[in-house]
């Protein structure tokens, strides 16, 4: 098929695509045009019945709490492959490069040195982004956040280290089996706080903890929980996801 | 479409998107793709989803830009070490 018969295919397909776009924008709702139930009734009901101000997350950790430990074994699982399928790799990579040293020891490459603005910037901005990291992760239930959000911020603070050419240090934390351990103990925690409500004889991830006061921090039952231990275990997670990608590139130069 | 702010952010992000679409380098189009982050972080702020413009900006802007870059140094590495072996088999071969 030659060029000239591809973009007049194209062309007619767009023409027509046009012309039932701008038919079909007569019709669309108009923005914020809610009609379902569902959104009304939460927003009247969320505040008084579970003591949240924040009904994104109650919605996330307690009327659909199922949805959110589906989400977080998917998160799981892609980190558990792409540790698993870097790591192989990574082997392969070690016996070459060690014979390659053999030969030729000269032609080494180095990590070009990032510039003293970035380190300065960095190590200034690692400390308060871990802790408002925290702040998101604990206030979930409060204010917009919740335990994916406050993890991911955690997890990127802690490649602020790379950044700030400290790699070293950066290995040190992450490598440890302690980071992916933690993990399994947060989506452990996860799920054996589903289980607390069947102790009592209700359905599985039941708010059953106590509601606390409304503006607490410790206030909604299981959210609180719930999103700490989502929390911890996103910032994990995508950290070692990180450091499988980055041990891609570090391990011939950290050598 | 109700006010004129909305409009805005969202021919914003329409000039963004094609901006990213066209920049041809790979290498370049990891930094247009962190802006256009941003802003769909910014868009969703405006429309008044908080939670969702956390995350966006958070992933979309840092985490997955990363993982592209990563991934493009380790293929421009292994094909900067092939041509290195490359010149060297062709000047051993010479000799």
């Amino acid at each position: 098929m030659t060029r000239s018969v591809r973009l007049t295919m194209f062309f007619a397909g767009a023409i027509l695509l046009t012309i039932f776009f701008v038919a079909s924008l007569g019709n669309v709702p108009a923005v914020g045009d809610y009609p379902g139930p569902y959104g009304n009734v939460l927003s009247a009901v969320v505040v008084y019945e579970r003591h949240v101000t924040n009904i994104v997350t109650a919605v996330n950790f307690d009327y659909r709490a199922v949805d959110t430990m589906v989400e977080e074994s998917i998160l799981f699982l892609s980190v558990a492959g792409s540790a698993v399928l870097l790591r192989q790799m990574r082997s392969e990579e070690k016996k070459e490069n060690d014979d390659r040293k053999l030969k030729d020891s000269e032609e080494k490459t180095s990590i070009p040195s990032s510039s003293d603005a970035t380190r300065g910037f960095a190590l200034l901005i690692v400390g308060p982004m871990v802790l408002f990291g925290l702040y998101i992760v604990t206030h979930g239930q409060l204010t917009p956040g919740g335990g994916f959000q406050g993890g991911v911020i955690i997890a990127t603070a802690f490649l602020l280290l790379y950044l700030a050419g400290d790699f070293t240090r950066f290995r040190e934390i992450v490598s440890h089996t302690f980071v992916a351990i933690i993990e399994g103990i947060a989506l452990f925690t996860y799920v054996f706080i589903g289980f607390l409500g069947m102790f009592e004889e209700k359905a599985f991830l039941q708010n059953v903890l106590p509601f606390g006061r409304t503006g607490d921090v410790v206030s909604g039952g299981t959210i609180w929980v719930l999103s700490c231990a989502t929390g911890i275990a996103v910032a994990t997670g995508v950290l070692e996801v990180i450091y499988a990608f980055l041990e891609q590139v570090l391990e011939e130069w950290s050598r | 479409m109700s006010s004129a702010l909305e409009i805005t952010v969202l021919l914003f992000v329409a000039v963004a998107a094609t901006g990213v679409v066209l920049t041809r380098d790979p290498r370049a189009q990891v930094v247009t793709l962190s802006f256009y982050g941003v802003l769909l972080g910014l868009m969703f702020f405006i429309f008044q989803a908080p939670d969702v413009a956390l995350s966006q900006i958070v992933v979309g802007a840092v985490a997955l830009p990363l993982m592209f870059m990563l991934a493009l140094a380790r293929i421009f590495r292994n094909e900067e070490e092939r041509k290195k072996k490359d010149a060297k088999a062709g000047h051993g071969g010479k000799e």
